[in-house]
């Protein structure tokens, strides 16, 4: 572990590449073993962090405190250590979601079981501010403006976004693994430059261009073909092996995107332009930890074909505080489905639901919100005027309940109606489940520590 | 001669709580054109009638050749608790591709 921890700990380099590892928790493997192996990048950024994955792993972790991390962690570790380790690339990973110690336990034992014998972990904690927002229950939700206070007795987590600067601390300790749970998405991708490239965290038109960076690669195959494809429209190459991007940024601010020559995709100013508006609201001021970035001047041009540079972020100076998730059970969603094909199919789908309501009705059910989708018609953009009637139709009818057996009773009457219903309906299937919702509040960054533990020998 | 927005930009919508953001890029100058004339706040608040509440923010990137609508009070109350199949309505940038507008700017 000597030599690793020579090639780790070096003085700020004038060019860095950061790759894409994962956009979302679920999302494909083989892409990042290609960048570990081909890529010739200095670090690997896994963004696996919803809104509520946190809520949910919490809850995992209640019944197994060694559990709370990110599903596939353990997939994607042992698919990219090999590559990483051999080619000295660091990882920089939000994983640990509820449990980052746990996580970084986990990737210990596999790295162990790769040959790897002592492979250090840095962790991030601190992001989980619950104990904070339970003594602040004044601070008002950015939702609705009311108290977090309602929601105190049904929370399940909280966690705040934090920010690069972390990251930029966890990678000082050397260690190749940077393990975390709650960090802002750019944020990740931001903390290798500022460790990397050694810039200041005041240093705001490179914040603008680091955080610009981690928007645009954060969701990984959305700015390489992925979300995008429409086929005769706008095509791409190979949509079967779309490949994950990199960026390369030197120490003054220059950014380049880049993904494999031979991977699948394509990588040009349509897809960036898709991707520097995902989820953006104000162009002027996307907030992050780090900074407000404004990418109302930012152009794109293609370098060559598998290259576009990115320029003109600008950013201001951070706010005084960071944005906390609060994720809180809200009852339960029970949802049932049927399809009907051929003559009259539309009508017997129709008659189906209004069965369905009256049994539930009969039963003393009520609830506060229902929702009947014809899949097919209307589920996804609503009636429309003038649509044609479709050839079949699947029935969905989905309801909300704080009580389980109401929010259960929708699937089972839903189920019956193969028996119990119109002609011809088949394919039934039903579903129950919990529901962890989330709200947001602003809490004074001062209120919030965190530090830096390294698992593993050093 | 009306003219669909399909045939003159690319969209992408993305998801934030109760809000949906929808991108519109133009695939050329004349096309920009019509798209920063016509497709409007309002006319987009019309096509979302049926899903969204709103209300509806236009933001315009003319570098980009592109426009960025924020239609608040479209997910059902947001991804986690939507009862919508599309909790994060990834769908709906195909409905802004639907609507129509005078081929002229």
């Amino acid at each position: 572990m000597q030599t690793r921890k020579k090639k780790f700990v070096s003085s700020p380099k004038s060019s860095i590449r950061v790759g894409t590892g994962a956009g979302f928790s679920d999302d494909r493997i083989e892409p990042a073993v290609d960048l570990a192996e081909r890529g010739k990048l200095d670090y690997l950024v896994f963004e696996c962090l919803a809104e509520r994955t946190i809520a949910r792993e919490t809850l995992t972790r209640l019944k197994d405190p060694e559990r709370g991390y990110t599903p596939y962690l353990v997939e994607r570790f042992q698919a990219v250590l090999p590559a990483c380790t051999k080619n000295g690339i660091r990882i920089v990973t939000n994983m640990g979601a509820a449990n980052p110690l746990g996580a970084a336990r986990a990737v210990r034992r596999e790295a162990k079981a790769l040959g790897i014998a002592d492979l250090p972990v840095a962790v991030v904690t601190g992001d989980d501010v619950a104990d904070i927002v339970r003594r602040n229950p004044h601070l008002p939700l950015m939702e609705n403006g009311e108290p977090v206070e309602s929601l105190l007795p049904r929370m399940a987590s909280a966690n705040a976004y934090l920010g690069a600067d972390v990251i930029r601390d966890a990678l000082a300790t050397g260690a190749p693994v940077v393990m975390t749970g709650r960090v802002a998405d750019p944020s990740l991708f931001l903390g290798t430059m500022l460790h990397g490239l050694g810039w200041r965290y005041d240093d705001y038109p490179r914040l603008a261009v680091g955080t610009l960076a981690g928007h645009l690669m954060e969701c990984a195959a959305q700015v390489t073909g992925g979300c995008f494809i429409d086929p005769g429209k706008k095509d791409c190459d190979d949509a079967v092996n779309i490949g994950f991007p990199y960026a390369d940024i030197q120490e003054d601010g220059s950014l380049v995107l880049g993904k494999l020559e031979d991977s699948g995709g394509r990588l040009d100013v349509m897809t960036c332009t898709e991707q520097v508006l995902y989820e953006m609201h104000d162009p002027t001021s996307y907030i992050t930890p780090d900074c407000i970035l404004d990418i109302t001047d930012v152009e794109f041009a293609q370098d060559s074909r598998h290259r576009v540079r990115a320029s003109g972020a600008k950013a201001r100076p951070r706010t005084p505080t960071y944005k906390v998730v609060v994720g809180y059970h809200d009852g339960y969603i029970g949802e049932g489905e049927v399809g009907y094909a051929g003559p009259n199919a539309v009508a017997r789908a129709k008659l189906a639901e209004k069965i369905v309501r009256e049994r539930l009705r009969r039963r003393g059910f009520t609830y506060p919100e229902i929702r009947v989708d014809y899949i097919g018609m209307s589920s996804l953009h609503g009636m429309g005027e003038g649509r044609p009637e479709p050839y079949e139709v699947r029935l969905r009818i989905a309801a909300r309940s704080p009580d389980r057996k109401a929010a259960l009773a929708v699937g089972f009457e839903v189920r019956t109606l193969h028996v119990n219903g119109p002609s011809g309906g088949g394919g039934g299937s039903n579903a129950i489940r919990e529901v962890l919702a989330v709200k947001s509040i602003l809490i004074p960054r001062e209120l919030v520590r965190t530090s830096v533990t390294v698992e593993g020998a050093r | 001669m009306s003219v669909k927005v399909y045939d003159l930009g690319h969209a992408r919508a993305g998801d934030k709580g109760n809000t949906s953001n929808i991108s519109v890029t133009a695939y050329d100058e004349r096309a920009w054109n019509i798209l920063r004339e016509q497709l409007t706040a309002e006319r987009v608040m019309h096509a979302y009638s049926e899903i969204a509440k709103g209300p509806v923010t236009r933001y315009e990137l003319p570098k980009l050749r592109a426009l960025n609508f924020v239609i608040e009070n479209a997910l059902g109350g947001g991804v986690t608790v939507s009862l919508a199949q599309d909790m994060h309505g990834k769908s709906l940038s195909f409905l802004m591709l639907t609507i129509d507008l005078h081929g002229q700017s």
